[in-house]
């Protein structure tokens, strides 16, 4: 978001109140309450992880507790990852949160699509009983659907512990229909009609007109579906009952009884990198994303 | 859903794209049957894999779901109808009843906390012209956090003994707090948690909406002598008041189905103060194996927070239009 030009709309206080004396006390000291207070809330909680991972077994349980450790004890990371199988849980994340990607752009666009411009009979059935799923929380739901993966109807598969039970509910996510079909409406059928009659079928027009043009909406769906899988808690702890293929978060829950403080706090450090880095290449991104054209109060 | 989003206005005004709709529909009458059969089945395999996944992981369970708060069923498939035997059964246990004044008082203490909190740092941030991507980097920094490693991280600090929250209270000399183990505390220990975490994502969005506010207003507002609590409320809040109300379903539906709080922070204790219903079901349902009663729970929650998601949807509805 450009910051230069937003410096020069008018808010609630306006630039004369603020050259004023008593305006620039008041602002400078709101700044000076803010940026340290937003320091202790937001950053001292890692900070406390970070060092929390640092110190020794005898030093994280003393009482009061140290600001900063009295050694760094490396080892602990390096212990934590080795014995705490972490790699295990985030190669396990990382794989549901790209094969939920990819499931979710594929079936979700082209659903959107055929939704959109395809129009077939009964479309708008199709689409309101997806967009009705959207009031009904998933939550609610964890017990019949967790029955539904334990033994799949018609097909009697058992999905649970296998990526697919995280892959294919994520799919059935009536906002990011709502999302690509709303983006999808917005391109103009004649730019479709053209391209028909060069003689593109349905899957090319989408290929080569529809999808490079919707590039932003993809982006946002794309981080929803990773986050959301990161994020995830009660379905994963329900049906990834294996310790080989549990998520971060489940795993973590896990192996918080029976591991010591320190070597448990510096897996809380490294289970949380991934995500933090994630944010911080896309932060961009991310926050343009969530508030997504912004409603007009 | 995972994230909390906000319809955006839509990009293209909504009256072109109707009337290039109908008139494709007015020429699609002299296309030949054969080309209309084949354009539609085209349509349905495109929205073939979706249908599927909603089929077996919303549609179907949402079926189920009801059916299964008429029966008592196991895991082995042996099922029985029982009429509304488990609402009767749910209703005589003294569980329930907490529950719910838990998942309420939870509620409301998060609407206090984690949609007023967010709206007046917004409102703050959005006047500072400093260090602006600085707040914004900060608040949203615990949302990417593994809500779960965020959890056991606060669960540490809100220790009795050596937590820093203690810590830095008896330091200060001032009085220190039970937490999470004392029933009067434990729920607000929750909700300031679930601030913690959630906050970045209302904020940010709020931020977003005091930026659409056109200047004009405040100056006008300034004209006739409104100083900035009376602009606050008769500019800020009447120009967000639709960002706010759709924010406000959201944060309601949200805290409704907390879960992962109670169940790690403080294990629904204690004596029961922060089991919600969410958490009631998993109980009933994965600890005590009985379907019947955590499906009828299910159910009713189900039922209110379909009332709340519909508002949502109602008003954002209303916000494309506008």
């Amino acid at each position: 978001m450009a910051t230069a030009e937003r410096y020069q709309t008018r808010t609630l206080i306006s630039q004369a109140q603020l050259q004023r004396r008593k305006g620039k006390i008041i602002y400078w000291t709101v700044l000076a309450i803010f940026v340290p207070l937003f320091a202790v809330i937001f950053v001292f909680p890692l900070y406390w992880m970070a060092t929390g991972g640092f110190k020794s077994a005898q030093e994280i349980i003393q009482d009061p507790p140290t600001w900063f450790p009295h050694a760094f004890h490396w080892h602990n990371y390096v212990e934590a990852w080795q014995q705490l199988r972490l790699s295990r849980l985030l190669v396990n994340t990382t794989l549901y949160a790209v094969g939920a990607l990819a499931f979710q752009l594929v079936f979700g666009v082209a659903a959107a699509y055929a939704l959109s411009k395809l129009r077939p009979r009964f479309g708008n059935v199709i689409l309101f009983m997806m967009l009705a799923t959207l009031m009904i929380p998933a939550t609610v739901l964890a017990l019949p659907t967790f029955l539904t993966a334990f033994h799949m109807p018609i097909i009697g598969v058992n999905l649970t512990n296998s990526p697919w039970v995280i892959w294919l509910p994520s799919v059935a996510n009536g906002f990011n229909i709502f999302l690509l079909k709303r983006f999808f409406d917005s391109i103009p059928d004649e730019l479709l009609m053209a391209a028909s009659i060069d003689g593109a079928g349905p899957i090319r027009s989408l290929w080569s007109v529809v999808l490079p043009i919707s590039r932003p909406i993809l982006g946002v769906v794309s981080i929803f579906a990773v986050v959301a899988v990161w994020k995830d808690f009660l379905w994963p702890l329900l049906v990834l009952t294996d310790p080989t293929r549990q998520t971060v978060n489940v795993g973590l829950y896990q192996l918080s009884t029976g591991a010591a403080q320190n070597l448990f706090t510096a897996a809380l450090v490294i289970a949380s990198l991934p995500m933090i880095i994630f944010f911080l290449i896309f932060q961009r991104n991310i926050m343009s994303g969530l508030t997504a054209g912004g409603v007009k109060g | 859903m995972a994230a909390i989003s906000v319809p955006a206005a839509s990009t293209a005004p909504a009256g072109s794209g109707r009337s290039v709709s109908s008139s494709k529909t007015r020429t699609r009458r002299k296309v030949p049957l054969q080309v209309r059969v084949r354009d539609n089945l085209t349509g349905y395999l495109f929205l073939l894999g979706a249908v599927i996944c909603f089929a077996y992981f919303s549609w179907y369970p949402i079926g189920r779901e009801i059916v299964m708060s008429f029966q008592k069923t196991n895991f082995a498939g042996n099922t029985k109808w029982v009429g509304t035997a488990n609402f009767t059964r749910i209703k005589h246990d003294p569980e329930f009843w907490t529950a719910w004044r838990s998942t309420v008082e939870f509620t409301l203490f998060a609407l206090v906390f984690g949609y007023a909190v967010p709206f007046v740092v917004a409102v703050v941030i959005n006047e500072l012209r400093h260090a602006r991507s600085y707040f914004r980097l900060l608040v949203y920094l615990p949302v990417m956090m593994p809500p779960a490693a965020a959890a056991f991280l606060w669960k540490w600090f809100y220790d009795p003994g050596d937590g820093v929250f203690n810590t830095v209270l008896r330091d200060l000399h001032l009085p220190t707090s039970q937490w999470l183990q004392s029933t009067s505390t434990a729920l607000i220990s929750l909700v300031f948690f679930s601030t913690w975490i959630n906050m970045g994502t209302g904020t940010l969005i709020y931020l977003a909406s005091l930026q659409s506010i056109p200047g004009e207003l405040y100056e006008a507002a300034e004209v006739e002598g409104a100083g900035v609590f009376r602009r606050i409320w008769h500019v800020t809040i009447p120009q967000t008041r639709l960002i706010l109300s759709l924010l406000l379903m959201l944060q309601i539906v949200a805290t409704m189905q907390v879960f992962l709080e109670p169940f790690i922070l403080s294990g629904g204790g204690p004596e029961g103060k922060t089991t919600t219903v969410v958490y009631l079901i998993y109980e009933y349902a994965f600890h005590f194996n009985n379907y019947g009663s955590a499906a009828a729970l299910g159910l009713i929650l189900l039922v209110v927070l379909a009332i709340f998601g519909g508002a949502y949807l109602f008003i954002s509805s209303r916000a494309e239009k506008a």
